[in-house]
This record gives C-alpha cells, structure tokens and sequence, in this order.
C-alpha cells in the first residue's frame, strides 16, 4: 500500500497493520485506556475472542499460536489490564512462543504522574518480553508493529509488548506499513556453520552410544519431518523434553519418552550411560538435567541451538552450533554417513521392556493415569493442552502423541491456569481438531471464569478434570520431603464443577467409578459443546517415576501405588 | 577479574534500563558505567566495567547481544586499548596546606578548576591507578567531594571496537 492520503487514527492504523500482518483473531478485554481501539475493532473484521480475565487472553494467544504456529495477539488496557497479561507474557517467554501483545496506557502528557489506571507496564515486562515499545508519535506506530511482529516470530520466538497511549489511539496520521524492517542490532543466526556441522558428523560417527535429545525449538522451527530423517539415517534413540513432545512420534521405535524428572526410567538411563548427547532445540533446563555434576558423565554434547546465548549456560558443550534447527538437521543428515548403533539400541529396548511406565489399575477407584488412556483412546488425534502439575506429568506420559503441536503446555514458568485459556486458543485456531484442556482441580480453578468465554463464542472445548481434591503435586512433595505433613493442599470440600459447568451454559459431566469414564468422554464429543467432565479420581496417585530434586536423573524413584 | 565492556546502543529512551536489567538480574555488579553518544547521533556507547570470571563474562556478553537494541559488545583488553576517567576532587584547604597541595596537582598534571577560602577543587584525567593514587595523597588534607566519570575505553590503532 502506499502512504494514504487520507488521514486516519493512530487506533485505525493500527487494525491496518494487523490486517498487514494477517491477524485475523485476537484476544483482550477492553478498557478506558484502549476505548479508542475497540471502536475500531467494532468497526472491523477481527475475530475479537472476550475472555473474562486479561490473563487468560494471554494464554489464549499463547495456545493459539502453539496450535497453528502464527503468532498470538491479546490486547488489554493500561494499569491492571496491563498487570493481569503479566503472568501471561512470562508463560510465552519462557517456552519461546512468538506473541505480541498490545496494552493500553495513559496519555503521554500524564505518564509519570501516577494517573488514573497507569502501570509501567514496560518496565514491568522488560526482563519477560523479547523486546518492547512504547510508542509516543502515532507516526511511529506502523515501523514499531512491523518490528514487534518480525521480533516476536523469528530467531527464537517470544512475546513483544507494545504499549500504545491513550492520545496516540487517537493522533492522525498519514498511514504507510513499510516493506521491510531495519533492526541493525537484531540479525538472528539460520544457517549453521558447516565447520561445526562436520565435526558434529564426526563426533556421531565415532560414538557407540548417542541420544538425540528433541526440545521444543524443533516444534518452534518446524522440524519434525527433518528430526525424524536425521534420527533414522543415524539410527539413534531419541527422548523428548516436556515442550518437545509431538516432536517425534511416540510409537516411533527408536522414540524414548521424555526424560527428566518424570521422564522414563529408560530415557533417563540411556542418557547417563550415552557418549554423545545430540540436543537440538533445547536447553538443558534442571527438571531435565537433575543435578547437573552427575548429568551424562561419560558424554560429549553437540547443542544445536538457535540462541547462542543458550551454548555452555547450564553445561559445558563440546559442538555448539548456533542457528536454526530445521536447517542445521537437513545439513547435518546430509553430512553423516549412516550408522547402526544395534547393541545400544538393543541395551534399550531391553531397559523398555525391564522399566515400562506403569501403574495398578483399580476396578473401584478411577486412576487418573487410566483417564488419560482412555482419552487417548477416544480420540488419538486431539490437542491435548494441560494446567500444571501432576495431570500434566500424567498426560506427557500416557498420551501417545504423534505429531508436533498436539502436545501444549505451559513447560519453563510452569504456570497453573494456563490450560484452559491456552485450549480456547488452540481451538480457536484449529477448530477441526478436538481440543482437551487435561486439568488439576486446582489449575482448573483458578481461570474457570473462561467458561464464560467458551459458551459465549461457543467454542467447545472439553475440560477434563483429574479431581483429586489436592494441590496433588505439591501433595506429592509434602509426602516424600516433608513427612506428610500436607499444608495448605487439600482442596477437600470444594466445588462441584458440574453445576459450576452449568451455571455458565457449559455441559457438566462426572465420573466416579472407572466404567463411567469412557462413557462420559464419549457423551462429551458428541455433544459438541463446551464441557467440564469431573473425574473423581484416587486421591493419593504419585506421579512416578520421580527424580526427587538434585539428585542425579538415574536415581529414580518408583512411585506407583 | 575485571573486564571494560564497549557496548554500542541504539539512542533510545529505555536502553540503559534494558541493560542495566540483564546485570542485576543475574546479580552482577557493575563496577562503572559510562554512557555517550558517538560519531553518529543515532549511536550511544556504553563503557561498563565489570567483575567476573570468563564464564560470567561470556554470560553477560551474550545476553547484551540479545538485546535487540544492542548493535555491538566489544571486551577491551586492557593492554590493546586506551583507557581513561575523569574525576573531581573538593578537597579542604586553608592557606598553609595549600601550596602543598599545588605541588601534588603539579606532579600529577591535574588542573585546579575551583578555589575558595577554604577549599579547592582539583580536576584530574588519568587511568584508574593514577586517580587512585591522588586521591591516597589529597586524603589526608580532607577529601569534602567526589566524583567520577566512570573509565571509558577505546581500542588502539585503526581497529574498531
């Protein structure tokens, strides 16, 4: 488009500029600070999804852009608008997820005053954003979104704020998008070096017992297809972390599982007795590395990552190659020769067999893992999004998930709450697949005002809840380290999520005996609507196995009851 | 150990923030910091000096380079550049100390910028080392003020940093 000869708001430009970057939903809440804008939302074709609380319209972007790969747009209005995305924003920050956010703030001739509804809201966001603005010259607006779009969804993705003052909505201007985007101190690393890749070849060819170790910058980057070919032609396992599962299929036989603290017992030993650890996309996080003196001893690391920032953080790296990691993959399987690992594998396999994931069925009591088979079961190719805690750890374990953005879950901040607003997202943007928000009875409350949200845009996602009437994580922790004493977890006389269900408009299930569940599952696909299913489940469950804290990840705790 | 970090900002508003976060989030201290605009008016550069081992210092660099505000970070080796700072020094006088005084700014190639009854002021450029030293000699006569710019630092020869 060339600049307009028309005048227009800082307000309307800015829905141009979206349109410019092909957002066609977004997700916020409107307020004084953000009047103008909404207006011309109203005005405009944007898909505008009103959650009930700012936070959630975060999570809602977050869950949508990991769904479909597109970067997610909330918007919330100055002050405690602002405030209420925080928790959102560090949720993206953490897991790298390409967000941009738009907040609301004071006119500029008032900020610094402590006006009415005003938070520093980039201050606030600085150490949690990739990058932010404020914008003080409506003039500016179309350069700065332009740049907050590219920042926030190349390179390593994350989530940029932009704030927008009150009088700049409103300030006209002549409006032109520029064609391209001038950041001289922005120039993120793609193609890898090949020196780097040769000698990555070498260290493979040489090993007796590699691990690839798959992190979530191979869902980020688009490389399963590319993970899979690398990991065939060299023939080596492969473990997961959390943010990475769906990155290579689970019933893939050279797949291992996640590792970690409730990683597999086998991923755990393959990767303390590997000689080569191959990590692409992923960081070493320490619910991954357990304590990190006694992490993989006898192993030499390639780290393939995009953030070279991310080399030798948390562990010393023998082959760094920064860039990203679909294309360091391609090269690097076009580079080694074909290997054949067979008595490594074989050792494996024989751990597989010896240490499967398991757990003791009941006839009487349902066991949460015995739900999240069962959803599997139902439907294998559902999104399944999860809150945090031990139905999170269940669901990576349980369900067999085969392709990449199925698996979505709030992983580095660890963020209850998450799940339900990030299910409405990831419905949102792929409203063919059957999206299953797997909660905690205490994740689940603290956002289920987005019922509300979810009947009134009609957007029907399923909400299982593993109703354990505990804080069942932290539950877990009090039993092993804290001598039972369970303070401030139980949840016990709390609420009964059918009727909370239908208070909203929401379909309200409820299983309490394990015959019930398929049923209830069943029932809640057909109906086509926004459901809670209550799953009254064995209260006392341990998520198992557990690498109880710095300790070493092969000291690993069975669990199962 | 000690290292001088040249750092080469875009000329915003919020930059300093955004730098200064990255050191006191991770605990580090930043001994000086000495912020100016260069050649081109868009450009600000940033002399820090800063504690820390290779590892802290490898840590830091990388995540200034994250900055998308950050166009360049350059460790000055101390040996290959060019190092100096700045400091004013209001030092208590009468007449009987004061061409004692005179003497040691003399020697050390400093300039009186004020004097008064009872006080003087004393300009001084140098290394570190030397502002040091006069600030050991004109402690015993009553230091009333002080202030320094912090080092700037600057690459030998035609290189660039």
């Amino acid at each position: 488009m060339k600049e307009s000869t028309e005048k227009m708001t800082g307000a309307r430009a800015l829905i141009e500029c979206l349109y410019k970057e092909n957002v066609d939903t977004i997700f916020g809440y409107p307020g004084g600070a953000v009047l103008p804008l909404y207006d011309e939302i109203y005005k405009s074709d944007l898909n505008h999804i009103l959650t009930r609380h700012e936070q959630s319209a975060a999570h809602a972007a977050d869950g949508y852009a990991r769904a479909t790969g597109k970067t997610g747009v909330c918007v919330a209005t100055s002050g405690p608008g602002a405030t209420n995305l925080v928790t959102g924003i560090a949720t993206a920050y953490m897991d790298s997820i390409p967000m941009v956010a738009i907040t609301g703030q004071v006119p500029t001739f008032m900020i610094g005053n402590d006006a009415f509804q005003e938070a520093n809201i980039t201050g606030i966001t600085l150490p949690i954003t990739k990058h932010n603005y404020l914008v003080q010259d409506a003039n500016d607006l179309p350069r700065v979104i332009k740049e907050a779009f590219h920042i926030a969804s190349t390179g390593r993705k994350g989530p940029v704020l932009i704030d927008i003052p009150k009088d700049v909505t409103a300030q006209e201007i002549y409006f032109h998008y520029p064609d391209k985007v001038e950041l001289r101190g922005y120039k993120p690393t793609y193609k890898g070096n090949l020196q780097q890749v040769k000698k990555a070849s070498e260290y493979i060819e040489r090993s007796k017992k590699p691990v690839i170790y798959a992190g979530g910058g191979i869902i980020n980057s688009n490389a399963s297809d590319e993970l899979k070919e690398f990991a065939e032609k060299i023939n080596a396992p492969v473990t997961t972390t959390l943010t990475g599962i769906g990155s290579f299929p689970d019933d893939h036989p050279q797949y291992i599982g996640m590792l970690g603290m409730h990683g597999t017992k086998y991923a755990n030993y393959a990767i303390q007795e590997s000689d080569l650890i191959i990590a692409v996309g992923a960081r070493f996080d320490d619910r991954v590395t357990g304590k990190i003196a006694a992490f993989a001893p006898n192993a030499d690391i390639i780290h393939i990552d995009i953030d070279p920032a991310e080399i030798s953080k948390n562990i010393k790296v023998s082959v760094p190659i920064v860039g990203d990691a679909k294309w360091i993959l391609k090269s690097l399987t076009k580079q080694v020769s074909t290997c054949d690992f067979g008595p490594w594998l074989q050792k494996i396999n024989q751990w597989k067999k010896q240490y499967p994931l398991k757990y003791f069925e009941n006839e009487d009591v349902i066991k949460p893992q015995y739900v999240i088979e069962q959803i599997n079961e139902a439907c294998d190719d559902a999104i399944i999004v999860t809150e945090v805690g031990q139905h999170q750890m269940w669901a990576s374990q349980y369900f067999k998930f085969k392709e990449p953005r199925t698996f979505i879950t709030s992983g580095g901040l660890g963020t209850m709450g998450y799940g339900f607003p990030a299910a409405l997202g990831a419905k949102i943007g792929k409203p063919e697949k059957v999206v299953f928000d797997i909660a905690g009875d205490g994740s689940f409350q603290m956002n289920s005002q987005e019922l509300a949200t979810a009947v009134q845009h009609n957007i029907p996602v399923i909400i299982a809840v593993i109703n354990n009437c505990y804080l069942g994580m932290v539950r877990q922790w009090q039993e092993l380290f804290f001598e039972q004493r369970y303070s401030c977890t139980c949840l016990e006389e709390s609420v009964d999520f059918v009727k909370l269900a239908e208070a909203y408009g929401a379909l309200g299930l409820r299983a309490e005996k394990p015959d019930e569940v398929r049923p209830v599952i069943d029932k809640a696909l057909e109906s086509g609507r926004p459901t809670v299913i209550d799953f009254i489940v064995e209260k006392s469950e341990n998520v198992s196995p557990m690498v109880p804290a710095s300790a070493a990840i092969n000291e690993i705790l069975d669990l199962e009851r | 150990m000690k290292h001088t970090l040249a750092v080469l900002v875009e000329n915003k508003y919020g930059v300093l923030a955004r730098v200064a976060g990255l050191f006191s989030r991770r605990g580090y201290n930043i001994d000086s910091l000495a912020v100016g605009i260069t050649d081109d008016p868009d450009i600000s550069r940033m002399s820090i000096v800063v504690h820390g081992d290779d590892y802290v210092l490898e840590q830091v660099t990388k995540q200034l380079n994250k900055l998308v505000d950050v166009i360049r970070v350059t460790d000055l080796d101390a040996k290959d550049s060019v190092e100096r700072e700045l400091a004013l020094i209001k030092v208590t006088t009468d007449t009987k100390t004061r061409p004692e005084i005179m003497q040691i700014v003399d020697v050390f190639r400093a300039r009186t910028v004020d004097v008064a009854a009872k006080s003087m002021t004393i300009e001084i450029t140098g290394n570190e080392d030397k502002i040091n030293a006069i600030e050991q000699l004109l402690r015993p006569f009553g230091i009333k003020e002080m202030v320094r710019t912090g080092k700037i630092a600057m690459t030998r020869g035609i290189k660039k940093s």
